[in-house]
């Protein structure tokens, strides 16, 4: 190379910033290369410097190496759907006086309306407060243990308030072997999950351990060669969901591979009947399953030496944490956002709780949001147009380490999902992780009233990254 | 009174686009403040420093966009809306299929093969390390961007000269490669003269004058305006001398500095001295009249230069007009000032410009003040008001510093000129207006009426104010430099031709008695 070549070829300029000098270029009749560029981990110097060590070749190729392991891990993952069980005889570390919830660790006093009205209304389920006032005197008296899901192989979608008599899906990663749990769906609207705690939730709680748990756990115990969920999910993309928001396919798949089996199970007509109305009466049945299944994969790409694959992100209503491969079980924190899209009516922007629930585990594998192009019947949720939902799916590639060849959207030519978030990538290009999402009434009492877009906070993956860099300095 | 403050996470703009929408956001019906920028700490400040002071706009991160408008109760919606849709104008043409933009320098790469230089002019704290991204994957850099540390400087340039690559800047304003203008640029003649400069506007005045005298330009390569200094040691001018040696299309090499550091002066001359080609130098203000080198010739000012570059690059000197001072417009000025109009007051778009005036200026009288000067004595700052002879570089730091160059947005230099004019010790009042590639598309226009203004003022009590011009263009600019002029001649304005001939007619329009 020397600078004369320079004077002896075209000149071909690419142009970083003020767009009046492209303006210029193009008027003497030169087409430069435009750019959307905006400031590297969010434009704090620290932060730079750190990604400035990460890309040190020497570092680079070793968080290469890392993260193609982390990769290939999330990607050769085979969730299976095994059974269903009691969260007290299921997950790791279940008491009865655990509450399991979503997002980082939070102590009761900091938790958001929705999740306090979801605590307390599960400390009446389990019996261990009279009532809801009586709830929220034991909650803050320190007898109950508050426990992230993450922390227990486990997710919860919104408050993830799962307590000890909760029934639960048990999905085994049999590539890998590890196990991961969630909770079942209530179904949509003034629910537990979303802060809702009056006699009706209480009551729906009851039948659902009491009913619909042992119904789907006797339906798995007839199914012993489980349910490939990995499968169904790809199936689910290809049928219009993008399985966060949308899994309008996803709980038919499910229903239909499981109603056989709930036939065969010895439970009444009755019973059967009333799970089989209950699972119609919500689009979203399924959408614990596709978290979990998402979760038995994640926490297989977990703890790789170097990598800055994001495993977890998730939300508690007050802090968004995520946590990265080379950084194991760390949680790095930034404030929870506001979620964007259309509210059901007589509600507003004010009553918006903000960003909660561990379903962004679902975009942390690459479907969700990053699966937007797969649902263009949802484009409502993104305000915008199937091209921009397109986009949105597009965009997710400058952030992923990879494309997942066994989950694809079908409207960009079977595109594998974008996989693997790298907190390097997500810092240097400035563009943020998409999240579709459900939002809450920010008080306790109320329920689901809208759903839409968000993004996780600039500030955890400026933390991740920092970390990030003084780990592999040493 | 309603005062709208809102954040919006993540939403990055340019400093430049937000200030142009700050303008147009203030000049909507109803608004008495809008500002719109980044939550940086700096306009966090400005924000304080106007009296807003909000936990918002605390808890605000350099990444997200402040918006904030205070306007009259009954518009302030219509005011919010409007501000919406002066924003909304970032996407103008993003909607169009044909316009790819990347996020990153390496997906631009990746993307397009045979890109081979990029041109920086994003926030300084940022610039360094996308330069580094553009040299080691093999591209030739132009740095627009300024506050880049010297660390950083000295480590781009190093790298690049250990793999054959050029770096322009930082704080490069002007280059012209093959023929196309970069940023700050005039649309000049193709030729054989070859220019390297450490100084953008000087550069920019080379060329222009070269292209007046009926000369061409090969190249015009920028340095950065520390490149001369001892911490870089002219990194960036040796390789750029050696490269234009080695370019057969360049028959004559002109330099232009700021003075250098002595040993790097040294140490460019050896460099120019060893190559093939007769080199012309303007060091501005600096003492050296002989190089030491035969083919080396140290010229006075950018003019000087100008004529021993083209005059080597095989011109005939019985076809140049040069331009000598008018001595008749001399006199004849000076016979239209009162005794107590003694001074001279330099209002610069150009920093060599400014420097060239004050350089001349300085060969005469000793009470010459500058933001400028090296001299502490003889420093004053952006807000201070001006003593006897003041030059000032408006495109400077402390001028600039959050505000758009003047060569872009001449507002801050029109009120400068409201402000001398009314001192009655003044006797010339001198302007550059600089067109061309990056300027603002009508410079003279804007400043007429200031121009105007400034005259009636003197005129009232009694006194000639004398505005000497000077327009640096050619006649293939836009705006052509003959209509600048056509209009700067009709609002009674002296017209220059030549930024060397500007400081030398203010020195002496001003000169009394025996001087």
């Amino acid at each position: 190379m020397s600078i004369n070549d320079l004077f002896h070829n075209g000149l071909k300029p690419v142009n970083l910033g003020l767009d009046m000098f492209a303006d210029d270029l193009k008027a003497q009749g030169v087409d430069p290369v435009l750019m959307e560029w905006t400031p590297p981990g969010g434009g704090d110097p620290e932060v730079i410097a750190a990604l400035s060590r990460l890309e040190d070749p020497a570092n680079a190729s070793k968080i290469d190496a890392a993260n193609q392991v982390a990769l290939d891990r999330i990607l050769s993952a085979q969730p299976f759907l095994e059974g269903f069980g009691q969260a007290i005889d299921t997950v790791p570390g279940m008491t009865a006086k655990t509450i399991l919830h979503a997002g980082p660790p939070i102590e009761f006093p900091r938790m958001s309306g929705p999740m306090k009205g979801a605590v307390t209304g599960a400390l009446v389920f389990e019996g261990l407060a009279k009532n809801v006032d009586e709830a929220f005197e034991l909650a803050a008296s320190g007898e109950i243990t508050f426990s992230p899901c993450h922390e227990h192989q486990s997710v919860g979608s919104m408050a993830g308030v799962t307590s000890a008599s909760m029934w639960v899906h048990q999905v085994t990663n049999r590539t890998h072997g590890n196990t991961a749990y969630t909770n079942l769906s209530e179904q949509l609207s003034k629910i537990l999950r979303f802060g809702a705690n009056d006699q009706s939730v209480i009551d729906r709680l009851n039948w659902m351990r009491d009913v619909l748990g042992p119904v789907l756990a006797g339906a798995m115990a007839l199914n012993t060669d489980g349910i490939d969920l990995r499968l169904m999910l790809s199936q689910a993309l290809h049928m219009g969901d993008e399985a966060h928001n949308r899994n309008v396919a996803g709980t038919t798949l499910l229903i239909q591979a499981l109603a056989p089996y709930i036939l065969e199970s010895d439970f009444t007509t009755k019973d059967k009947r009333e799970v089989f109305d209950f699972v119609a009466s919500s689009d979203y049945f399924s959408g614990p399953t596709w978290m979990v299944a998402a979760k038995a994969s994640m926490d297989a790409a977990n703890g790789v030496e170097n990598s800055t694959v994001v495993t977890t992100m998730a939300r508690n209503g007050v802090d968004f944490g995520i946590r990265v491969s080379g950084t194991g079980n760390q949680w790095f924190t930034g404030p929870a956002q506001q979620v964007v899209g259309p509210m059901f009516a007589g509600y507003t922007e004010a009553d918006s709780g903000l960003d909660m629930g561990d379903s962004a585990i679902t975009e942390t594998f690459g479907i969700g949001g990053f699966a937007m192009a797969a649902a263009p019947a949802i484009v409502a949720l993104v305000g915008g147009t199937v091209a921009d939902a397109m986009n949105y799916s597009r965009t997710m590639n400058a952030i992923t380490t990879g494309n997942n060849p066994n989950i694809t959207i079908p409207a960009l030519d079977f595109m594998g999902v974008p996989s693997g978030i790298d907190v390097r990538k997500v810092m240097e290009t400035g563009i943020l992780p998409i999240i579709n999402t459900a939002i809450a009434h920010k008080d306790p009492g109320i329920g689901m009233i809208g759903a839409g877009i968000t993004h996780p906070p600039v500030e955890a993956f400026q933390q991740a990254l920092r970390a990030l860099a003084d780990g592999i300095a040493i | 009174m309603t005062r709208h403050i809102e954040i919006r996470k993540n939403s990055y703009l340019d400093s430049v686009s937000l200030m142009s929408m700050s303008t147009k956001a203030n000049a909507v019906d109803g608004v008495t403040l809008a500002l719109l920028g980044m939550a940086t700490p700096m306009n966090k400040e400005v924000l304080l420093n106007v009296g807003v002071s909000d936990p918002a706009v605390d808890a605000a991160k350099p990444s997200d966009l402040m918006v904030v408008i205070d306007a009259t109760d009954d518009t302030i919606g219509a005011a919010i809306e409007a501000v919406n849709d002066i924003l909304a104008r970032k996407n103008k043409g993003s909607g169009d299929a044909a316009e790819v933009r990347y996020r990153t320098l390496d997906g631009a790469f990746s993307e397009v093969a045979d890109t081979n230089l990029v041109i920086i002019s994003v926030n300084g704290a940022f610039a360094a390390r996308e330069a580094r991204k553009a040299l080691n994957a093999g591209k030739h850099v132009m740095i627009f961007s300024d506050n880049v540390s010297v660390e950083d400087e000295l480590a781009l340039k190093t790298l690049a000269h250990e793999k054959g690559l050029l770096v322009m800047g930082p704080d490069c304003g002007t280059a012209i490669i093959n023929g196309v203008g970069l940023a700050f640029a005039n649309a000049v003649r193709r030729g054989n003269i070859g220019i390297v400069g450490a100084s953008g506007t000087g550069s920019q005045e080379l060329s222009v004058r070269i292209h007046d005298f009926g000369g061409g330009v090969s190249q015009l390569l920028g340095t950065g305006g520390r490149d001369l200094s001892a911490e870089i040691g002219g990194i960036s001018m040796i390789d750029s001398i050696r490269a234009l040696d080695a370019d057969p299309e360049t028959a004559v090499i002109v330099i232009v500095s700021k003075p250098p550091a002595e040993e790097v002066a040294d140490k460019v001359l050896a460099v120019a001295g060893a190559a093939s080609k007769p080199v012309i130098v303007n060091f501005l203000g600096s003492q050296r009249t002989e190089s030491g080198y035969a083919n080396v010739t140290m010229t006075s000012g950018t003019k000087p230069a100008a004529v021993a570059a083209v005059l080597a690059a095989g011109i005939d000197k019985s076809t140049l007009d040069l331009h000598a001072l008018n001595i008749p417009l001399i006199e004849e000025v000076r016979a239209k000032l009162v005794p107590e109009q003694k001074y001279i007051r330099g209002l610069f778009c150009g920093g060599t410009l400014c420097d060239e005036s004050m350089f001349a200026a300085l060969d005469k009288y000793d009470n010459v003040y500058s933001n400028i000067q090296k001299d502490p004595q003889y420093k004053i700052g952006a807000t201070d008001p001006s003593r006897e002879h003041t030059f000032l570089d408006m495109g400077d730091d402390d001028f600039t510093n959050g505000r758009p160059h003047p060569m872009i947005d001449p507002t801050m230099r029109l009120q400068r000129l409201a402000q001398e004019a009314n001192d009655p010790e003044v006797g010339v009042i001198a302007m550059d207006f600089i067109v061309g590639f990056g300027s603002h598309d009508d410079p003279v226009g804007v400043t007429i009426p200031a121009i105007t203004e400034a005259k009636a003022k003197a005129a009232a009590r009694g006194q000639h104010l004398e505005i000497l011009g000077y327009v640096l263009g050619t006649d293939l600019d836009t705006p052509a430099v003959a209509d600048q002029i056509a209009m700067l001649e009709a609002a009674g304005v002296t017209i220059s031709s030549s930024s060397t001939n500007l400081g030398l007619l203010a020195r002496e329009f001003v000169a009394k008695g025996d001087n």
